[in-house]
């Protein structure tokens, strides 16, 4: 086999990645005249070494999980869904509908609703692009994309003449009750003398992200359903043959990732705003692309590489909140980040791949 | 070289090694081709003679190793060196540029200037020259995608002696021809030949090098085992210097003993997604205890008949299995419907159809089977029963190397088709389709996979076999059904037939008595290239 060992290309190839990534951000960092170092210091600091800071790295990491399955369950059956944003914001309006108008008489049994809700909305939006692809053969690329805009202005719509409450004065539908209210960390973890995640926005919505990573993981390893789709991903013929319909792994592939998309808006939606707001995504349906080629579509993978951008998003706020850089810069980081871990895997691969023949070839001369 | 006299090869080859990380493709090869000869390479798929071809022709570089052309060193770094140093390919895979016309693809690469005119007269008038001395005819101005397979190969040829080349070297030439297109070939090579050019035949045929090399090298796992004069030894030694071993050319089988009907087709049409009709009416039998041969030259409709019967296509028309009507339309049908009608299907294409050459052997073993109560525990499939029930599978056909947890592709092409075999056959189907089943795969698992197909005929299992090689159609078939432009041209019976009567029918020719027949080929091929530029437009 003319091939490196599957822990190399698991863990050794995104860890040069983010090294890369990281070295060229220290330049970027020091040619606008700051320490890169301090800077570094700066994000761990405001991302990791608090509970307050890991209260918003793992908010974020939530999104991204779910966003990240999403896109990981569309790319094994070979389809790129680039519309988890659209997605998980029609997910939100299901959320909304879900906690505005059901009274709900306790947030476990709204969580529970607002689930299936948020899956439901997410899915539906994903089954037009889903069905178009599988029927008439139109881009899933291109109708995803497309998709994103309509739910855009669909939900701006909906909150401006529908949704807002009389008297208000923001496209935003009024803040739902406190008994869909969902318990934060800090309401979980901490005690009469010690406050933790003080005033920080992760939520038990956590733990539904990682029982989604388990899922994902037994969906796609364990079941039928799981194999018939990768069969599908791997060759489409190969399907045919074997009577795994085409239309049909299209058509449930695109409907579990949209549900997964959708999922993020319990996070966001549910668990931090409590009412829904206009782009209430704020871009983790295409960070979620990042996080799912840097985690090689493994739940496990996805998982980590979730946390890592959770810790960039938090960090870089950290950063410009402190430090003289602009915001902007932290966007840098963060594509510098996604190019090489997504868009430039090879670059680090190829190398990396020779590197490991030659010294096997020497191993066995 | 001991004898003074005696002229420079046209190629020798000193030393070539070449390795692919730990796979050594090519081990300290040496060989010599005298000008004005064929030369044969001949070995299995994967014994090294493509790379050895590559690293002449400047694809690979060798990793040690020395190529002297006409008595001189080369360093051939890639094909235009190649080209300079007078070696031209032809490969399996035709370089051509379909909305070319025949100049246009003769010229490209090889122009003379930034102005096309002047480069397009010159090559017309040297293709009137080529085509007069060696038989080579096509009209310079047809497009590609209008001509048959025979003669864009033709054109291929033509672009390298176009660049002057003085070696050429063919890859599997015959591969997608019919008999009277491959002895159309070996004319032309004949005629190359007398006129002092050099020719090295890659193939793993054995009829080819006997009928047209002068001398023929032989290759087994990346080493040249023997050079010999080609009259001087015979398809047996040669065989058993590819394998390593005695192989047995011939299928020992008895008479077949076939009962009653099981598969039944009749008027069968089908039509694809470009609005063309691949089958026109197709009807035939297959009886309990009997394999029916579909002869034919790739792409006359044998393998939309296997999607159909499969079930991976629509077809109109009627198809009964043991008596019972089965549904064409796709609406309550698919692959796996098929399967539980007792139809397994050993597809032509294991790389893109039969296997999932991604997925581990274990996963493979229940590729569209995968929905069987046996393998199923609760919402999961029971992996673990799957892996143990693979691992006895891949024991019993002697997969190799028996581990049920590598990956397809890492097989080769024998043992991949091993695997798709267990899993069809283990089924205990009451109809066997088979497409090709011996593609790409080496002797020693040819001889396993001939037997296995005599074994279920013997078990009264029906078998539907397509295969474009004649050879084995003949071997195994009871009988043999002609297929040619989505028709069934004719049945013949083994016994009471030969390789020209069926070429002539792969070729459309029914009236198979006079000697005319030879002169109707060539007209049935052109009006069926017309016929398919008709289509195009």
């Amino acid at each position: 086999m003319d091939k490196m060992p599957a822990w190399a290309d698991a863990v050794l190839v995104p860890l040069i990645s983010i090294l890369i990534a990281a070295v060229l951000s220290a330049l970027v960092i020091a040619a606008l005249g700051m320490n890169p170092f301090e800077a570094f210091r700066l994000m761990v600091e405001g991302a990791l070494m608090k509970s307050s800071g890991w209260g918003y790295t793992l908010y974020y990491a939530t999104n991204f999980i779910f966003t990240g399955l999403a896109v990981s369950v569309a790319f094994h059956a070979k389809m790129f869904n680039i519309g988890g944003e659209g997605q998980a914001q029609i997910g939100g309006l299901g959320v909304a509908l879900c906690c505005l108008f059901i009274p709900w008489p306790h947030w476990s049994l709204a969580l529970i609703g607002a689930t299936i809700s948020a899956a439901a909305f997410g899915a539906l939006w994903a089954y037009v692009p889903a069905i178009l692809q599988a029927k008439r053969g139109s881009h899933i690329v291109i109708t995803t994309i497309m998709f994103n805009f309509i739910a855009a202005a669909l939900i701006n719509y909906i909150l401006v003449n529908i949704l807002r409450p009389s008297g208000g004065m923001e496209p935003a539908t009024a803040t739902f009750p406190e008994a869909v209210h969902l318990p934060t960390f800090q309401d979980m973890f901490s005690t009469a003398d010690n406050v933790l995640f003080r005033g920080s926005p992760a939520n038990i919505t956590f733990f539904i992200a990682i029982l989604a990573c388990i899922a994902v993981w037994l969906l796609i390893w364990r079941t039928r359903l799981g194999y018939e789709i990768r069969a599908f991903g791997h060759s489409e013929t190969g399907a045919k043959y074997a009577g795994i319909s085409p239309v049909r792994i299209t058509v449930i592939s695109m409907l579990i990732s949209g549900a997964l998309a959708g999922l993020m808006a319990i996070n966001a939606t549910m668990g931090e705003a409590e009412r829904l707001v206009l782009n209430a995504s704020e871009g983790a349906g295409f960070i979620g692309i990042a996080v799912a080629l840097m985690g090689r579509s493994h739940p496990l993978g996805v998982f980590l590489a979730a946390l890592l951008f959770g810790f960039l998003y938090q960090g870089g706020a950290e950063l410009a909140f402190w430090a003289n850089i602009p915001r902007e810069l932290i966007t840098v980081i963060q594509a510098l980040v996604i190019l090489f871990t997504g868009a430039l895997d090879n670059f680090v691969r190829w190398p990396l791949e020779r590197l490991f023949l030659a010294t096997r070839k020497k191993g066995t001369a | 070289m001991s004898d003074p006299s005696a002229i420079d090869p046209a190629i020798e080859l000193k030393g070539i090694s070449k390795a692919f990380g730990p796979v050594q493709a090519n081990k300290d090869i040496s060989i010599r081709v005298m000008p004005g000869t064929i030369h044969g390479i001949i070995g299995e798929n994967g014994a090294g003679k493509s790379t050895l071809m590559s690293i002449l022709y400047g694809f690979y570089k060798a990793d040690s190793g020395e190529v002297w052309v006409n008595g001189q060193k080369k360093d051939i770094t890639d094909s235009q060196a190649a080209i300079s140093a007078g070696i031209g390919m032809v490969f399996q895979h035709f370089k051509l540029v379909q909305n070319f016309s025949v100049l246009e693809n003769v010229i490209l690469g090889a122009e003379d200037g930034a102005m096309l005119k002047p480069s397009l007269n010159k090559a017309r008038g040297s293709l009137k020259h080529l085509a007069e001395e060696y038989e080579l005819q096509v009209d310079p101005d047809a497009l590609i995608e209008n001509l048959s397979v025979g003669h864009q190969q033709r054109v291929e040829i033509l672009k390298a002696l176009y660049r002057e080349a003085d070696i050429l070297i063919l890859d599997e030439p015959t591969g997608v021809l019919t008999p009277a297109e491959a002895d159309h070939l070996f004319r032309i090579l004949e005629g190359l030949k007398r006129e002092g050019k050099t020719i090295i035949l890659i193939t793993h045929k054995l009829r080819e090098i006997m009928e047209i090399t002068d001398t023929v090298s032989v290759m087994r796992r990346g080493e040249m085992t023997a050079t010999v004069k080609t009259a001087e030894t015979s398809p047996e030694e040669l065989a058993e210097l590819m394998v390593g071993r005695k192989v047995l050319l011939r299928v020992d089988k008895k008479p077949a003993q076939p009962k009653a009907p099981i598969l039944e087709i009749e008027n069968l049409r089908h039509t694809d997604s470009h609005g063309v009709e691949r089958l026109k009416g197709i009807s035939l039998q297959v009886r309990a205890g009997e394999v029916l041969g579909i002869a034919g030259v790739s792409g006359n409709g044998q393998s939309e008949l296997l999607h159909v019967l499969g079930g991976m296509t629509t077809a109109t028309g009627t198809v009964r299995v043991n008596g019972q009507e089965i549904d064409l339309t796709g609406k309550h049908s698919d692959g796996q419907s098929r399967r539980a009608r007792g139809i397994a299907h050993v597809p032509e294409d294991r790389h893109h159809e039969g296997l999932i050459l991604d997925y581990t052997a274990w996963e493979n073993t229940v590729f569209g089977y995968h929905q069987a109560p046996e393998i199923q525990s609760g919402l999961f499939m029971d992996n673990a029963a799957i892996k143990t029930e693979a691992q006895a599978k891949m024991d019993r056909y002697d997969v190799r190397p028996p581990d049920p947890n590598l990956a397809a592709k890492n097989f080769s092409g024998g043992n991949q088709q091993k695997i798709v075999l267990a899993r069809e056959i283990e089924r205990d189907p009451d109809i066997l389709l088979i497409g090709q089943p011996t593609r790409g795969v080496d002797i020693g698992a040819i001889e396993f996979i001939h037997k296995e197909i005599i074994r279920l005929r013997d078990a009264g299992k029906a078998i539907l076999l397509v295969s474009v090689e004649l050879d084995e159609i003949l071997s195994l078939s009871d009988r043999i059904a002609v297929m040619f432009d989505g028709q069934i041209m004719g049945e013949r019976l083994p016994d009471e037939t030969n390789q020209t009567e069926l070429g002539l029918l792969m070729a459309g020719v029914t009236d198979t008595g006079g000697k005319s027949a030879i002169a109707a080929v060539d007209a049935q091929l052109h009006a069926k290239e017309a016929r398919e530029a008709a289509q195009h437009d």
